[in-house]
């Protein structure tokens, strides 16, 4: 096994390329160095980006906040300005195994990972993120939902790179939030997990919303009649009611070690009223 | 036995005090060795390869290609490990369980062995191993296992305990029954009568340190073995007889332990490790990964528990009955022996009746597990207890004080109590300010007692004291949970000198008359009792070599504070010698000076505890947290308070997380779902709030210090007492353990 620490993107994309589908991109490590200690992939190559200082970086613009690849789920908890753009988003990254884990782990790591119950992948999907592209063929954007085709699969083309997240600029009255459920406090995998985004009118009224669910199906659940229940509501007790039952509804989980089909399609629903009272509450508050 | 072991009241200078542990430093700066830890030059990297399958004949092994493999020194399967044990179906199950012989019963069962250069290499020859398989039907759950149709795991079980014997094998390896009086008459009798049957699923002890080792055999035959064990007595014992060794050949040092809980009281990769290592000549390093550890260790057993009490109205328990169904893996066990031991032993009962059946299962073997097999049964108890205590008016407190065991009670399981904590307990608690603080919406408490028998056993201690005066304490008792803080202190004790002036360390089995090994919550218990004979016997050289220097007759010689002091008119004004002078001149009096004691260690004592647990539960998810916790316990006589408490609580911690998310989860397949952390969910610090303690001391009479065991008690109350707060948040009684939030929901949605 070879290990290779590139300075630049392209020389990235260039060795990922070569490799043809035997080497493994690492940033923080902690979903790539379990499966490998596991003996559920041997890679013969190990391209870590961490030295690559464009993906190392935050940066906000007029177009809103671009997040780099090897940026560490702790650094985008202590980025104040997306804390208060993106609340929901960085809730979701910061509830990824531990505060340790999250010394190392990115977002784009967890995006790769291609787990339904990765925790920072339905706010970024509720947010309406996209993922930027670099591959041998030249650079494009997705939009994040598009990443994930099933557990541990993605549509990412060989030899391309996902090199950062963007998020777009706030319009004012907007909030979103995340929560998931697990058995523990933290060290733990969602069991099923929601988010919400939403944008009020100037009266308090919900204007547009996208509500995403984690764990739910093979990949995250964008559930569009639960957005449409949102819309146009002040979130009242009912119309969180319809939206319970809309996203119990649109979940198709199975059953596993990590709950069954009915304990999920439940909590699916609990959860998603909870974010949206919470994205309610954050959006009022701006 | 050369001293009197009997409770003698008096009071304590060093006993009783928190010094600080003498392992610490090492433990926190990494100094510390471990199991993993040990090396040694030109070792090699053992690996096992396990059974993927739950029950299959394994038709052949082909190790050719693996044997060929560059960089590989030695390959074994059972034909290797020839059938030494001579009849003894204990150790032949032992040998069997270690390496596959005809057949692996379970997901993980071991079948062959590699000892290579490096781990990669080591790896990649697993994978050139063949085994061909013939599959069998498989049975995990013990309840179907139990059933009459179940899919057989050994055609030589046939029932024990039962007349006349069955003429047909079952997975049933033996029914036991304990209890008096009558317990259909007395249930005829009772006004209230509560029955359930109640369910627990199986947990690892969940130690952090996985099970490593390192073996090296010489080619003259000798051999040592560094492994992390809590009885390395035991493992020199078994590991010699499985590879026909004699015991004083084999030298087993036992390194610090990251947890064991009863799990590392049995041999799993050792005696492999010691084959490798003599195929290869070369010495041989065997580490167990997380996954092996879940798979092939020793978890405790899965329960099913049918328990019926019948109560008067004014309050009295005139009848209980219970049947416990334990899972042992595939080989027999006696788990559910203990399980009926246990279960009513908190009480005076009148007619009490408890039957065991031990029920063969396609999972790991069945170890230890802290106060092994109690915990399961206190759930089912103390949770029909709790019900019958509504049923009749009673607060759930009261009626247990009314029904609680004495002095003088005939315990359910056979013997007469002598002074006993479990009535002290539950007075303590009903006075606890615990008891009484207000409790919020979803919230519920619960409360439960537990019982242990507590173990005593062999026991060998050298007490050498050094030129300069100070002591040195090798005992044969692994510490597992600070009994060298604990021992250095009773030798201090003893001797009259200071904490700081004594070192314990545990010997290896070459130094050191045997030993049993460390469970049964015995090390502190046996060893101090141990070192207080070996001090004084040590004492009694220490005035004899007073008497000399100062030439007068021992007799006159007495021990006071850490000096001899000369009696009588005659010599009365000597000025009395320290223990230092005396070992300064220890040269030239009649050499070392030293103290030893060989010992069977009788007379532990019960010991009873009482937990109170308040839990929050969120009615929409089923979540739980845990929102206060406090654990009473008598302890006889807490030789170091802080690691009474660390017990304490410890126990507790290990009982709530099996109460609430703890469990293996076998598929269809017959494998084993969770072998890991993420999915084996053992409650994090977070999950926990800081759990209160309160140690009573009622002495153990068969203890000079009145010392009793401390370590194991407190996981048996937990489950029974989270399980009483869970169903008094929710208002439905819950019957099965753990209690996950899935289960939960569910039980509030039926």
């Amino acid at each position: 096994m070879r290990y290779i620490r590139p300075s630049s993107i392209e020389d990235a994309v260039g060795l990922l390329a070569e490799a043809a589908g035997k080497a493994a991109v690492l940033a923080g490590g902690s979903d790539l160095l379990v499966r490998m200690k596991g003996g559920f992939i041997e890679p013969e190559l190990i391209i870590d980006i961490k030295a690559i200082d464009a993906l190392r970086h935050i940066t906000e613009s007029e177009d809103g906040f671009v997040i780099g690849a090897a940026v560490p789920c702790a650094v985008v908890g202590e980025n104040a300005a997306l804390r208060r753009a993106w609340p929901g988003v960085v809730e979701g990254a910061n509830l990824i195994g531990s505060k340790q884990v999250q010394g190392r782990c990115t977002i784009v790591g967890n995006l790769c990972n291609a787990s339904p119950a990765a925790d920072s992948v339905p706010a970024l999907v509720a947010a309406g993120a996209k993922a930027l592209i670099r591959g041998p063929a030249g650079s494009r954007t997705i939009a994040v939902e598009m990443v994930a085709v099933g557990p541990g699969r993605t549509s990412l083309a060989p030899g391309e790179i996902i090199e950062a997240i963007l998020l777009d600029k706030r319009p004012p009255r907007s909030g979103d939030a995340y929560q998931r459920f697990t058995p523990r406090t933290e060290m733990d995998i969602a069991v099923v997990s929601a988010a919400v985004n939403l944008t009020l009118d100037d009266r308090g009224v919900v204007q547009s919303a996208r509500v995403a669910l984690g764990a739910a199906a093979p990949t995250v659940l964008v559930v569009e009649e639960a957005a449409e229940i949102l819309t146009g509501s002040r979130v009242e007790d009912k119309t969180l009611d319809r939206l319970a039952a809309a996203c119990s509804g649109a979940c198709r989980p199975i059953d596993d070690k990590r709950g069954t089909v009915e304990f999920r399609r439940k909590v699916a629903g609990v959860l998603a009223k909870r974010v949206a009272l919470a994205a309610y509450q954050r959006a009022g508050q701006k | 036995m050369n001293f009197d072991p009997s409770h003698s009241k008096r009071s304590f200078s060093s006993v009783g005090t928190r010094p600080i542990r003498p392992d610490g430093v090492d433990k926190v700066t990494g100094r510390a060795r471990y199991g993993a830890d040990f090396n040694m030059p030109g070792q090699l990297v053992g690996r096992i390869l396990r059974s993927p399958h739950a029950h299959a004949i394994i038709r052949k092994i082909d190790t050719s290609r693996a044997a060929q493999l560059p960089g590989v020194k030695a390959v074994l399967t059972a034909a290797d490990l020839p059938d030494l044990t001579n009849g003894d179906a204990a150790m032949y199950d032992i040998l069997d369980n270690c390496m596959a012989r005809k057949k692996v019963l379970y997901d993980g069962h071991a079948v062959a062995a590699v000892a290579a250069i490096d781990a990669r290499t080591a790896k990649q020859a697993l994978k050139l191993i063949e085994v061909e398989y013939e599959l069998l039907p498989h049975v995990t759950d013990v309840d179907q296992a139990f059933a009459p149709d179940a899919p057989l795991i050994n055609d030589t079980i046939f029932t024990t305990g039962v007349d006349p014997k069955p003429d047909r094998p079952s997975n049933v390896s033996m029914r036991s029954q304990f209890g008096h009086g009558d317990v259909d008459a007395g249930m005829a009798r009772a006004d209230f009568v509560v029955e359930r049957t109640f369910k627990t699923e199986q947990t690892h002890q969940g130690y952090i340190e996985p099970h490593a080792c390192v073996a090296s055999v010489s080619s003259d035959g000798t051999a040592d073995l560094w492994v992390c064990t809590q009885g390395h007595f035991v493992y020199r014992q078994h590991c010699a007889q499985l590879l026909g060794m004699d015991a004083s050949k084999l030298r087993v040092t036992s390194s610090e332990i990251g947890g064991g809980f009863g799990g590392k009281t049995h041999v799993w990769a050792e005696p492999v490790a010691l084959a490798l290592s003599r195929k290869a000549g070369r010495p041989v390093k065997l580490v167990m990964t997380r996954d092996e550890v879940f798979r092939a260790s020793g978890p405790t057993s899965a329960t099913s528990i049918d328990v019926k009490i019948g109560a008067l109205t004014d309050g009295t328990i005139i009848a209980a009955d219970a049947t416990l169904r334990y899972s042992c893996g595939p080989y027999a066990g006696a788990w559910a022996e203990v399980g009926a031991m246990t279960a009513f032993a908190c009480y005076k009962l009148e007619n009490v009746r408890t039957v065991g059946y031990e029920v063969l299962v396609n999972r790991p073997k069945t170890a230890a597990y802290r106060a092994p097999s109690a915990p399961m049964a206190a759930f089912a108890v103390e949770s029909a207890i709790d019900e019958l205590a509504k049923k009749v008016g009673m607060d759930p407190v009261d009626f247990r004080i009314r029904n609680a065991a004495q002095e003088g009670t005939k315990a359910s399981y056979g013997p007469v109590y002598g002074p006993i904590g479990i009535g002290p307990t539950l007075e303590a608690v009903k006075n606890h300010p615990h008891m009484k603080a207000p409790l919020g919406k979803n919230q519920g408490r619960g409360m439960a007692c537990g019982f242990w028998f507590n173990f005593g056993g062999q026991t060998c201690t050298d007490l050498n004291i050094g030129m300069d005066g100070t002591v040195s304490l090798a005992v044969g008792t692994v510490d597992v949970g600070g009994s060298r803080a604990s021992l250095s202190l009773v030798a201090a004790e003893e001797l009259g000198i200071d904490y700081s002036q004594v070192r314990t360390v545990i010997a290896d089995t070459s130094s050191l008359g045997y030993n049993d090994m460390t469970d049964g919550s015995r090390g502190t218990f046996s060893s101090s009792m141990a070192t207080i004979s070996a001090a004084r016997n040590a004492i009694k050289i220490l005035r004899e070599r007073a008497a000399q220097m100062w030439d007068i007759p021992v007799e006159d010689v007495t021990w006071e504070n850490g000096h001899a002091v000369a009696k009588g008119e005659t010599h009365g004004n000597l000025p009395k010698l320290s223990l230092k002078e005396i070992a300064a001149a220890s040269g030239t009096t009649g050499g070392p000076i030293a103290g030893h004691s060989e010992i069977v260690a009788d007379g532990a004592g019960v010991s009873f505890a009482t937990h109170i647990c308040d839990i929050e539960v969120d009615p929409e998810t089923g979540a739980t947290k845990v929102l206060r916790y406090t654990v009473v316990q008598d302890a006889g006589k807490a030789v170091h308070p802080t690691y009474v408490e660390g017990q304490y609580q410890g126990g507790a911690a290990q009982g709530i997380g099996w109460a609430l998310n703890e469990e293996y989860i076998y598929g269809k397949d017959g494998r084993l779902q969770n072998a890991g952390f993420l999915d084996y969910r053992i409650p994090v610090c977070s999950d926990l709030p800081m759990i209160d303690t309160q140690i009573l001391e009622i002495p153990n009479p068969n203890h000079p210090y009145g010392v009793r065991g401390v370590g194991e008690t407190s996981i048996v109350p937990p489950l029974a007492a989270v399980a009483n707060a869970v169903s008094n948040a929710v208002g439905v009684r819950m019957l099965h353990i753990p209690m996950s939030p899935p289960r939960i929901l569910a039980a509030l949605e039926a």
